[in-house]
């Protein structure tokens, strides 16, 4: 039965969403406006609110119907058949929600929703201008989603994610014999988001992109009613709430890269990771800038235009990834659903109009009379802003060519623009400098921020500086850092440490709650370190340096052996070196649902299609058993575990186990690394290449030999000896009975540095013949026991073939990696406690205010410091 | 001239600098045609071919050559650029997954002794997850 009612409602309440969220527009917009009386404002106000309500209401609504739909797996749902499948635990069932672009503005709308809520009950004197902006935002993101056609026109506004799959896909050969057909089972989660990185880091990074909407609602708010100033002291905790946030979801996306793609790093400068990362620069910018604006009129302009452009740069990104514009230059962008034009409107709508309001006020913004000191605070935050912008800027520059493409074909000629073939040698040659100035300077504005030096106070810094230099000075030699943009960079981000530290030890003393700041320096400073040596000194352990090709292969040792030889060819239990490993590959393991680790395929037969498997014998870890023989377990279908053994010069032994997985609905396979990780590096390795391990062997046609006892023959390139017949009272899988008669064969066979030896059996059993093959997947070969002949005292062996199973693989070492998830844990930390501080600054004010606003007597001694 | 004014004309040079600099590194959409034209100048700028794989009647992939028995970094193949020229492309690395499957590869490399030595190859794939839609994958051969 199609479950239609769930999803009609799901419908309807985004239009409810969409209409109440035009009306709360208009309705707090009359409360804002100056013109009427309090009465008429206040009412308005009311009326706004309750609208704002009915549309929290609908969104709630919205998201509970479209999880219902996928949490109780109703296929007939295009959406909920198109990202989940009945296999698909819990956990990931959630985040299958927010797969497809629908789901993701669905969250964008909640977190908005959520975060509009928590403004209205802490900030009623601001209600009225920000929730303008917050309604009008919300309007046009349930207008992605709302799926309604004008009639006449033949205009759809937006995508929904209620439709069925029959209304998706109408052609589908099976809707003419069963209008009412229900898949059984949805298509899946892309394997590679079945990670609990993928649960956490879209709600993480959807919030950051959210409450950037909250300082540039105040901007906007201020630059309306006038109150050029007031605006910041609330807008700040917020936007050092969305840096934390939304710099915490780009962090989690470049780990969760790391983990599970094979890039071999965190970043790849990828448009898409570029788009966010331009924002989270600018804001941070932004807040240095807030964060002097009550003093500083140059910097309280400078708080309006990165605000705005803050939340711009939001849209655009939104723009640019959601709009199928990137076309080729992006690896994970969205499709385009056809929402071009509607992303464009909006972007462009709040660029003019935010724009506008700024130009039309710029007259009435305060001006400073005199200029900056270049002894003073102001000076160097302002500085350290600038060069912010200015990185964004050269990685927007780069990363909108896709855009000016579009552009130029827009205007009819054809540009061509690529981005550029290299992109980090063209990234690094700016970002380095940039980042080497940025960091340097979060020291020396410290100092002066502190007033710890001053206009003819500047030896208060050599001491920092000489330990700095004492200290790079020490890591750069033993460490060998040789190039000098390297070396820059090094000193920088270590003076900014020993900077930033003595000022943390300072203030720690008085008020540890004001160290924010230089806490947030040292983990940004720490962050540098550890890129600058897990990126710029990656070694590719896996050179290939196998003589076997050099024969066969002109190509190989061409260009005197320098060509890129990065990924070697592993053969089953046939140990290889790299670099100072002995690498094996052992097995294949499965991953199974309820037993920790993995466990060997050939312990288990995969049930096709499904998510269990029926175990061919009892299934023990670490001498506990889990399962009986024949039992039927859960298991995960599409993750398969290269068992790799890695051999140390010591003679220790560590396992890694890179993933391959193969969902074979969807076709291909992807690989994901296992990191062995060691204190002062990882050890990075993924499997390029595998033999399917879910298809069948392909056997060669049967080729017989006929041999005595002791003879040796070849097969398969392979010497084999027939060493022996012997009887046997146990064969595997077959019950002797009284009068039943089995032996065995030892054929010994010869690899190049190894000797194996298969055993098939023949069997007399109730006078009939049985034959027990062997197979030997190392060797790629079957034997099997044909015949005995007692005549002549010969046995035949029938012998098939098949391709030998390898996989390819690369592994690389990452020193130092460790520093910078160290210096990210750092970061989150001083951001959380600068948060905490400003929230505290921006409730002590308000209450302050509306204490006073309750006896108005006391109003003129407030202080608006 | 006050400091502010200094302080903005860096930035504008900055900007500019930035500008130019990417309009000098952003490389270019060509056909195989031009780009052996342009290696035959001596420009050696990597460039970005647009093309499909060689296939026979029944879409077999023809000239298509990995044996990683052999040697797992040698990936070789043959690319028709939009305008049926045919070319042999190099790739040093391991073949990329799913390459069988791509619609439409994009190289970007420069030609080297006759063959089109590609730095990293990016595919359009029938998408896995979305039926009827395109989606790209990205490959690249690390440096040596």
């Amino acid at each position: 039965m199609i479950h239609s009612t769930i999803g009609s409602a799901g419908h309807l309440l985004v239009i409810v969403a969409f209409v109440s969220a035009l009306f709360a527009t208009f309705a707090y917009f009359k409360s804002g406006t100056s013109s009427a009386t309090i009465e008429e404002t206040i009412t308005w106000k009311r009326f706004a609110r309750m609208i704002f309500y009915v549309h929290v209401a609908a969104v709630v609504g919205v998201v509970f119907s479209l999880y219902w739909i996928i949490g109780n797996h109703y296929f007939e749902y295009h959406y909920a058949w198109k990202n989940s499948s009945l296999s698909l635990p819990t956990g990931y069932t959630i985040s299958s929600f927010w797969q497809d672009q629908e789901g993701s503005f669905l969250l964008w709308i909640f977190w908005n929703v959520v975060l509009g809520c928590i403004l209205i009950f802490s900030n009623r004197s601001w209600e009225a201008p920000v929730m303008t902006v917050f309604a009008l935002v919300q309007a046009f993101l349930t207008s992605m989603i709302l799926g309604v056609v004008i009639p006449g026109l033949d205009v759809k506004i937006g995508s929904t994610p209620f439709l069925l799959l029959k209304e998706v896909m109408p052609d589908l050969p099976v809707y003419k014999m069963d209008a009412n057909f229900i898949p059984k089972d949805g298509n899946g989660l892309n394997p590679l988001l079945q990670n609990y990185w993928m649960v956490i880091h879209p709600p993480t990074l959807f919030l950051g992109f959210a409450s950037t909407l909250i300082p540039f609602s105040f901007a906007i708010a201020g630059l309306w009613t006038k109150k050029i100033q007031d605006w910041v002291r609330p807008a700040l905790p917020w936007a050092l709430f969305s840096a934390l946030v939304l710099g915490v979801g780009i962090l989690m996306g470049a780990y969760w890269a790391y983990e599970t793609l094979n890039f071999g790093s965190y970043w790849n400068w990828d448009p898409v990771e570029n788009s966010s990362i331009v924002p989270w620069i600018v804001l941070v910018a932004a807040v240095h800038t807030m964060i002097i604006a009550r003093r500083n009129a140059t910097a309280l302009k400078t708080s309006f235009i990165l605000t705005i452009a803050t939340f711009i740069l939001i849209l655009y990104s939104t723009f640019m990834t959601r709009s199928g514009v990137l076309g080729n230059a992006s690896v994970h962008s969205f499709t385009d659903l056809g929402l071009s034009g509607q992303l464009l409107i909006y972007l462009l709508t709040f660029t003019i109009v935010s724009i506008g309001l700024l130009i039309y006020r710029w007259k009435s913004l305060p001006s400073d009379e005199e200029e900056v000191s270049t002894y003073s605070q102001e000076f160097w935050i302002f500085i350290g802003a600038t060069l912010l912008c200015l990185s964004g800027f050269q990685i927007l520059a780069t990363t909108s060519i896709p855009v000016y493409n579009k552009i130029a074909e827009a205007f009819g000629t054809v540009l061509n623009m690529a981005l550029p073939a290299d992109q980090i040698a063209h990234y690094n040659k700016f970002q380095l400098w940039f980042f080497s100035l940025i960091i340097a300077l979060t020291g020396i504005g410290q100092f002066f921020w502190w007033k710890r030096t001053g206009k003819g106070n500047l030896q208060a810094l050599y001491n920092p500086l000489l330990i700095a230099l004492l200290i790079s000075a020490a890591v750069i030699t033993f460490k060998g850092v040789k190039d000098i943009q390297y070396i820059v960079l090094l000193t920088t981000a270590i003076f900014a440490i020993v900077a930033n530290g003595t000022i943390l030890l300072n203030i720690m003393r008085g008020n540890y709650g004001l160290s924010g700041g230089a806490v947030t320096h040292i983990g940004v400073a720490l962050m540098l370190v550890g890129i600058l040596f897990s990126s710029a000194y990656t070694r590719v352990v896996s050179i290939n340096n196998s003589g076997l090709m050099i024969s066969r292969s002109e190509e190989f040792t061409s260009n005197d052996n320098k060509e890129n030889k990065e990924n070697i060819t592993l053969w089953l239990n046939k140990a290889e070196k790299m670099g100072d490993y002995m690498l094996t590959w052992r097995d294949v393991r499965v991953e199974p649902r309820h037993i920790p680790g993995y466990i060997p395929k050939s312990w288990v037969d995969i049930v096709e299609g499904d998510f269990h498997a029926v175990a061919l014998r009892d299934i023990e870890v670490d001498g506990k058993k889990y399962n009986s023989k024949g039992d039927t377990i859960e298991i995960f279908p599409e993750n398969f575990y290269y068992e790799i053994e890695y051999r140390e010069p010591s003679g220790r032994i560590f396992t890694l186990f890179p993933r391959v997985q193969i969902n074979p609905r969807m076709g291909g396979i992807v690989s994901s690394p296992d990191i062995q990780r060691k204190v002062d590096k990882d050890l990075y390795t993924y499997v390029s290449m595998v033999t399917n391990p879910t298809a069948e062997p392909v056997w060669s046609q049967t080729e017989n030999f006929t041999v005595n006892l002791r003879d040796t023959f070849f097969v398969n390139d392979y010497v084999a000896i027939l060493d022996n017949v012997v009887r046997t009272e146990e064969v595997e899988g077959v019950t002797l009975g009284q009068g039943d008669a089995a032996v065995k064969a030892i054929v010994r066979i010869l690899d190049k540095d190894k000797e194996f030896v298969i055993t098939p059996s023949f069997v007399i059993r109730d006078r009939m013949v049985a034959r027990k093959p062997e197979t030997s997947n190392e060797l790629g070969m079957r034997l099997q026991f044909q015949e005995i002949n007692p005549q002549t005292g010969q046995f035949t062996f029938g012998v098939n073939t098949t391709q030998r199973d390898f996989i390819v693989m690369k592994a690389t070492e990452k020193p130092l990696i460790n520093i910078l998830w160290l210096g990210t844990f750092v970061l989150v930390i001083g951001f959380v406690m600068a948060t905490i501080r400003r929230f505290k600054d921006f409730i002590k004010m308000r209450n302050r205010e509306s204490a006073s606003a309750a006896t108005p007597k006391t109003k003129s001694k407030v202080v608006t410091a | 001239m006050k400091k502010i004014q200094i302080f903005g004309l860096i930035i504008i040079a900055v900007a500019i600098g930035i500008i130019v600099s990417t309009a000098g590194d952003a490389s270019t959409y060509v056909d195989f045609t031009k780009a052996k034209t342009m290696a035959q100048d001596g420009d050696d700028e990597s460039i970005h071919v647009v093309g499909k794989l060689k296939k026979d009647a029944v879409g077999q992939i023809l000239e298509m050559e990995y044996q990683p028995e052999i040697d797992p970094n040698l990936f070789v193949f043959t690319l028709v650029d939009n305008n049926n020229v045919e070319q042999r492309v190099v790739y040093k690395n391991s073949k990329p997954q799913d390459f069988d499957k791509s619609e439409q590869v994009v190289v970007v490399g420069k030609m080297k002794d006759g063959t089109f030595s590609a730095e990293k190859i990016l595919m359009k794939c029938p998408s896995k997850y979305e039926n009827g839609k395109m989606e790209t994958t990205e490959h690249t051969a690390a440096k040596s």
